[in-house]
């Protein structure tokens, strides 16, 4: 690993002064950034230590109704708070479904959004990488890509954004509160990470030493909590990143939705919010058909990036499920396995 | 670059003179104070083998900088045992054959006492599973581990039934 100054800033304008600096990055719990650095992948000449700033580990309710979870707080943290997860069931699911225990415990929320794709060719200094190094070519393409893009890829990059937090996040609106030299700004978080299109370099919407402070869930995001649900593939049972993963947040009315949201994980280099499948399932009666419509909507732009065709048809199953389980109820509990299609589901269900 | 930092670990204070930012708490423990205990496989917050106790979480020591826990609480295997008296999770891993080499037992003995101290997973052997998942056996004695943990689970749960009566 590359040596590097440490600078720990007790004020959020000291660590947007300190992290504007060529070659500075904010260090919180680590988690993804010293993985990164012990792989020679990333090297920064400075890291700004903002793990010990005050008053960005809470969870607020604001006077509008919105909810803002602080930057700082720990994934683990905001999964196990009661009144959180009951309110945002599939957030909840989404987040204990990540990592493991150990990461959950130090990983930030944050820094959840921030994390870098899991592409093997980017974590491969000897590979050809646009997003590690602009212009070397993508040794994905024609690699071993069969967990790769199948929405929104370009030539260039075919990576995936691996967070699960993010998809339940996008699905419910989410803002990403940020702080610049330039003062305190809002990023809608379907906006905040980019398609690789021709710069993969860029991932994401934050200018040069802006910190995400906090984010927030407007008012609305609380009314699906009885009919939410997260499901994720993945290649082992636990521990794994997702092949393919989706969120389901309904509001029903005896058999009619009166309102949807559905994302997708492990699909793309954000996480995909699917308005088309949203718009055939507002107003219309459930049944497994209407289901199949919105998941053949949801994937109609999908086009294989290499030997990955079947991830299309896999999603397209996991947003059925994700629908048929979402208006069977949220689960009272978090299943054993969270968001696992296998895991029977035991006990009552959420009656809103 | 030299920095002076603390930390309490298994209930010493510490003094450490820090003269490289860099180094984890895991090489803190094994190469500057000789805590050789906590083990060091992956490296990289694959395997668990690394995983300590920090101010009451468990962690993978190994994607955490030392100089970012200045002033920390630490517990490592070292420190579980009382007395000459083994720690109820180890003496659980001995009666259920939760080892076989040995190598991510204490990584998999700090994560079990983590697990416990959250109160997520009770006596569900699926929620025990889930919950120790970031802790890799290459021997595969997952079974015999599943069995101590939910065994000091028990025990827990008895003392504490014992309490409230």
């Amino acid at each position: 690993m590359k040596t590097f100054d440490y600078v720990r800033p007790a004020s959020v304008r000291e660590a947007v002064a300190a992290a504007s600096e060529p070659g500075a990055a904010y260090l919180a719990a680590g988690t993804n950034l010293l993985d990164l650095m012990k792989g020679g992948v990333t090297h920064p000449s400075r890291l700004v230590d903002v793990s010990h700033l005050p008053n960005l580990d809470r969870i607020e309710d604001l006077a509008d109704g919105s909810v803002r979870i602080g930057a700082l707080l720990r994934n683990a943290d905001l999964a196990h708070d009661r009144t959180f997860a009951q309110r945002f069931p599939a957030v909840a699911e989404a987040l204990l479904s990540g990592a493991s225990a150990q990461l959950r415990n130090a990983a930030t929320v944050g820094g959840n959004l921030l994390q870098r794709t899991r592409c093997a060719y980017f974590y491969d200094v000897a590979s050809a990488c646009n997003k590690r190094a602009p212009g070397s070519g993508c040794d994905a393409r024609g690699g071993d890509n069969r967990l790769h893009a199948v929405l929104g890829w370009s030539e260039n990059c075919i990576a995936t954004h691996p967070s699960d937090f993010c998809v339940p996040l996008v699905a419910l609106d989410a803002v990403v509160e940020v702080e610049g030299r330039a003062g305190r700004r809002e990023i809608v978080l379907e906006q905040f990470h980019r398609l690789p299109g021709d710069t993969p370099e860029l991932e994401n919407m934050l200018e040069r030493g802006e910190m995400i402070v906090a984010v927030r869930l407007p008012p609305p995001a609380a009314r699906f909590a009885a009919h939410s649900r997260y499901l994720k593939i993945r290649e082992r049972t636990s521990y794994a990143f997702a092949v393919v993963s989706a969120v389901a947040a309904l509001r029903v009315e005896r058999d009619e939705i009166v309102e949807a949201r559905l994302a997708l994980g492990g699909v793309a280099l954000k996480p995909w919010r699917a308005r088309e499948a949203e718009s055939i399932l507002i107003g219309a009666r459930w049944n497994t058909s209407l289901f199949h419509r919105a998941a053949e909507a949801a994937l109609a732009a999908a086009k294989p990036s290499g030997d990955n065709g079947f991830k299309i048809e896999l999603a397209r199953r996991i947003v059925v499920r994700a629908l048929t389980l979402a208006t069977a109820g949220t689960p009272e509990r978090i299943p054993a396995l969270p968001a696992s299609p296998f895991a029977s589901v035991s006990g009552d269900t959420i009656h809103a | 670059m030299r920095v002076s930092m603390s930390l309490t670990v298994n209930g010493v204070k510490r003094t450490i003179e820090l003269d490289d930012p860099r180094v984890t708490l895991l090489d803190l423990l094994r190469e500057r104070l000789h805590l050789t205990g906590t083990k060091k496989a992956c490296d990289r917050g694959q395997c668990g083998a690394c995983t300590i106790i920090v101010d009451e979480r468990r962690i993978n020591s190994c994607l955490a900088l030392a100089i970012s826990h200045d002033g920390a609480e630490i517990l490592t295997i070292e420190g579980v045992a009382q007395d000459g008296r083994l720690h109820p999770m180890q003496e659980a891993f001995i009666a259920h054959d939760g080892l076989q080499c040995g190598f991510c037992t204490p990584g998999q003995i700090m994560s079990a006492i983590g697990l416990i101290q959250e109160g997520q997973a009770g006596d569900d052997p699926e929620r025990v599973r889930e919950g120790m998942s970031g802790n890799l056996c290459r021997c595969g004695a997952y079974q015999g581990i599943t069995e101590a943990v939910l065994e000091a689970q028990n025990l827990v749960d008895a003392v504490n039934r014992r309490k409230v009566a």
